[in-house]
């Protein structure tokens, strides 16, 4: 696996020796029957559909997690006017997976305007959840009109800053970055110098084998700068994380399924719990995707991720609510 | 000869309507607390029109049209004017008392940008 070029799909099927130079750069639009699938060492990323051809062996690990994002409890608009209820299909799908995840990860816009009854609700629906430890980061619509202080009283305790924080899970190191604070008038997602100082310090003891997990709401990656998705300052974070064999990166924020991989880092981002939003570009605004009721469900979804020690990868499951 | 009346007529029509325009700008102008006012939107993320020239005085009022929460918020440091989140249809205004040029964005998509110049 020599001297691959750019635009090359690896294909080594896990159990590998971990060469990930190359590129991937592939798209799913859950819902649309259209999904990249990268074979091995890296990802895989399936909707519900297709949940069915995966090998259930291939789904158990020595860590397994899920990823939900953008709730945005209190929207009511027409593209999906009960997101409670597409929350709790979130819920109850995770709770049918065949191997209990340990824990989740919410990757921001729990709830749509900052209101407290609406971080009352999501933290009431995730309770019906078998995995009860959540591990959050905030989304911009969950800091709005206070900088941020509710978020950190609810959510915050032990995090530095404006609520990043740390921590492990069989040798897996994870890292919650907040990067929706202090926007500039025609910029993107910031993470800002104490953040950043902040990671550098993080992951500087750390051997390079251990497989690290970085969160965070906006995409650490050039998603669509035209429409924000992307982040100022992440190229800094990234370059913290070169030394390590294994990172992935897990967002949320633009309310689909992307995927990319450069160098040693998976880049994934999870659908939205609560309502779509278009393929970038693909539209005028950024704004909620109208689609059939009956097709809401499948453009919703839940992120399993699969950690199997002593290979370095982790295996990214998206599924859809339908 | 005839021709000729015409023309001045026309002459001092046109002539009475430039100063009853520049009347009426005036008038406008002092009673600008109360009277001058002036519509933006917020639609498919962004701001309509981008630029607003008003007089100073004018109470500029927008109205998001979005199905997303906005804000708008000036780009000084100072933060001259600065909405709380407004959701569908809610409305901000705020009066430019002072002429000069006023930058503003959305601080949740702060690719959002618009500018109020106040003259």
């Amino acid at each position: 696996m020599s001297e691959k070029k750019n635009d090359e799909l690896l294909h080594d099927h896990n159990h590998d020796g971990i060469d990930r130079r190359g590129f991937l750069k592939c798209m799913a639009w859950a819902g649309t029957g259209a999904f990249c699938v990268m074979k091995g060492g890296v990802l895989n990323s399936y909707s519900l559909g297709r949940m069915s051809e995966i090998n259930t062996a291939d789904m158990m690990g020595e860590l397994s997690f899920v990823q939900i994002s953008d709730s945005h409890m209190g929207f009511n608009k027409p593209a999906n006017p009960d997101v409670a209820g597409t929350l709790k299909a979130a819920v109850d799908k995770i709770n049918g997976l065949a191997a209990a995840p340990e824990f989740m990860l919410h990757t921001g816009d729990i709830s749509h305007l900052s209101k407290p009854e609406e971080f009352d609700t999501v933290e009431q629906i995730l309770k019906g959840a078998k995995p009860k430890d959540v591990f959050y980061v905030p989304g911009e619509h969950d800091v709005l009109n206070d900088d941020g202080k509710q978020f950190l009283e609810r959510y915050g305790k032990g995090s530095k800053g404006a609520g990043w924080y740390s921590f492990e899970k069989k040798g897996v190191h994870f890292i919650g970055l907040v990067n929706v604070m202090n926007l500039k008038a025609g910029g993107l997602g910031t993470l800002g110098h104490d953040q950043l100082e902040w990671l550098e310090d993080d992951v500087k003891h750390l051997k390079k084998s251990t497989p690290i997990v970085v969160f965070a709401h906006i995409p650490l990656w050039s998603v669509y700068p035209e429409w924000g998705w992307g982040t100022e300052d992440s190229a800094q974070a990234l370059a913290y994380l070169k030394k390590f064999g294994s990172v992935t990166v897990l967002n949320g924020h633009i309310h689909q399924t992307m995927q990319k991989v450069e160098g040693n880092v998976t880049f994934h981002t999870a659908a939205s719990t609560a309502f779509p939003q278009p393929q970038p570009g693909k539209a005028d605004s950024p704004g909620p995707m109208k689609v059939p009721a009956e097709q809401l469900r499948s453009v919703l979804g839940v992120t399993e991720v699969n950690y199997v020690q002593g290979q370095h990868a982790l295996a990214v499951v998206d599924s859809t609510l339908a | 000869m005839r021709r000729g009346v015409s023309v001045a007529i026309l002459a001092a029509v046109l002539a009475i309507g430039f100063v009853a325009t520049v009347e009426g700008r005036r008038g406008f102008g002092l009673n600008a607390q109360e009277k001058a006012a002036m519509e933006a939107k917020i639609d498919n993320f962004s701001f309509t029109p981008p630029t607003l020239t008003v007089a100073t005085g004018t109470m500029v009022t927008w109205t998001n049209r979005d199905d997303i929460p906005h804000t708008v918020v000036s780009t000084d440091d100072a933060k001259t004017f600065k909405s709380k989140v407004l959701d569908t249809d809610e409305k901000f205004s705020f009066t430019f008392s002072k002429p000069g040029a006023f930058p503003y964005f959305c601080s949740i998509h702060p690719k959002m940008t618009g500018k109020v110049i106040v003259q």
